[in-house]
């Protein structure tokens, strides 16, 4: 049985069958209309994602399955003091498919290991989101074409976003990829990524400081949020939190064909008025998030049209 | 009796360090044999000025594995008839169950008691780390 736990357990292929099926999920997603009839999704949700939760539930809805689950872990067995572990095999016998969304690291590899049905980890505390990196990687290759031979900035916390690191790791299995990363000194990625994953594989980056500097250059722009707490003192964050701002202006000199996408919800890294811009490409990335989660359910549970 | 100079079969644990030889006596379950288990703290070394020895009598196929773990300075020698037959290499296990304890307080096992630790041997550019399977935080001290 698979699982997915990890954005690096499906191989590169594997990656590309599944965005090819979501593509044409996302052309004509009626006629998928059936695929899980009379199959059930779990949502075991220990602590609250109400967009996450919707967009797997609206998933399997739009297979024609049905949906069941907890969405906060007070309204499980877990404030019982129910371990993952039982908590899974009892699932197993309720529903076909799981989404497990936890706030501890490894949570849903704790579930995977005594699981009768295919779990998929929905977000496990910081470590962990993989339909989140499949969604991106979807975009991006719906807008650029192409999953090689881009130019990829990645703007704000690249410290603890977990997002950025997983599709780092999933970009760098591509030809001709480079990162710029654009981020407050503070919040420069960990090291163990720039030693496994750019060094280790020979992937060309930059680490700056604003992204007028590096604007021009980009086919890609991934904002994530620069959230206060991730700050030593307010003074930091008030002199740095407006240059990963992006708005109009500093967009002026950006390719013609450049893609912004964000993982959402944003707080106030883009501004209002670049939503309306043809090169905004997140609120598309969040409903591409539902057709890659159909591909997925239906790659896991063995399904095809 | 076990008569700690010559052994007739067995197996000698040599160039532990010194202090250690109690950790690696717990590691390998020496605790739960039945057969005649001498540990030797302190003793004169050469090379390390001090060390810890551990000699077992009568049994020489007990999984050793995670020596290659704690110290890749312990020597592993094999004792049949008296003579050393066998100098084991050490050789850092693939895994590590239940030997030391993941320190992540985000990671499941810091709330779940019951699961296993399972640490994984990666190799990184050169230098080899052990991280937790579950939330792949890397174990950080080699005492731990
Ligand atoms: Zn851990």
């Amino acid at each position: 049985m698979r699982h997915l736990i990890d954005p690096l357990d499906f191989t590169k292929e594997e990656v590309l069958d599944l965005l090819d099926l979501a593509d044409d999920i996302a052309n004509d997603r009626f006629r998928y209309g059936e695929v899980c009839r009379g199959k059930k999704l779990a949502t075991l949700f220990y602590e609250p994602s109400t967009r996450t939760r919707l967009s797997f539930e609206a998933a399997m809805l739009n297979l024609g399955g049905s949906v069941l689950g907890f969405s906060t872990a007070d309204s499980s067995s877990a404030s019982k003091g129910e371990s993952v572990a039982d908590t899974i095999r009892v699932v197993s016998g309720y529903a076909d498919i799981c989404a497990m969304r936890h706030p501890k690291e490894g949570a849903p590899l704790v579930a995977s290991r005594y699981a009768r049905i295919p779990v998929i980890n929905a977000g496990d505390g910081g470590h962990q989101h993989p339909t989140q990196t499949l969604t991106d990687l979807m975009t991006i290759r719906l807008r650029s074409g192409r999953l090689n031979d881009l130019t990829i900035g990645l703007c704000g916390d690249l410290k603890f976003g977990r997002t950025v690191h997983s599709l780092m790791k999933s970009l760098a299995r591509f030809e001709g990829i480079r990162f710029i990363m654009i981020s407050p000194e503070e919040l420069r990625v960990p090291d163990y990524i720039r030693d496994e994953v750019l060094k280790g594989q020979g992937i060309p980056y930059t680490e700056v400081e604003t992204m007028e500097e590096v604007m021009p250059q980009l086919d890609i722009l991934y904002m994530t949020r620069v959230q206060r707490e991730r700050f030593f003192n307010e003074e930091d964050y008030i002199r740095l939190k407006d240059t990963y701002v992006l708005d109009a202006q500093k967009l002026k000199t950006a390719k013609e064909n450049m893609s912004i996408l964000h993982p959402l919800p944003r707080v106030n890294e883009i501004a209002g008025e670049v939503d309306d811009d043809p090169r905004a490409a997140y609120f598309e990335q969040a409903q591409n998030g539902v057709y890659v989660r159909m591909a997925l359910i239906m790659k896991l549970l063995g399904l095809t049209l | 009796m076990l008569n700690i100079d010559s052994l007739e079969t067995g197996i000698v644990i040599d160039h532990i360090k010194a202090g250690a030889s109690m950790r690696v006596y717990k590691l390998l379950g020496l605790d739960k044999l039945d057969c005649c288990v001498a540990a030797i703290k302190n003793a004169k070394s050469s090379k390390f000025g001090r060390k810890d020895i551990i000699k077992i009598e009568g049994i020489t196929d007990i999984d050793l594995d995670v020596l290659g773990f704690i110290d890749h300075n312990i020597t592993v020698d094999i004792i049949r008839e008296g003579k050393i037959v066998e100098k084991k290499k050490l050789v850092p296990p693939k895994y590590l169950k239940n030997v030391v304890r993941c320190k992540n307080p985000r990671c499941i096992t810091s709330v779940e008691q019951g699961l296993d630790q399972i640490f994984q041997l990666h190799e990184v550019n050169g230098t080899r780390q052990y991280r937790c399977i579950y939330c792949e935080q890397e174990y950080q001290s080699r005492q731990g």
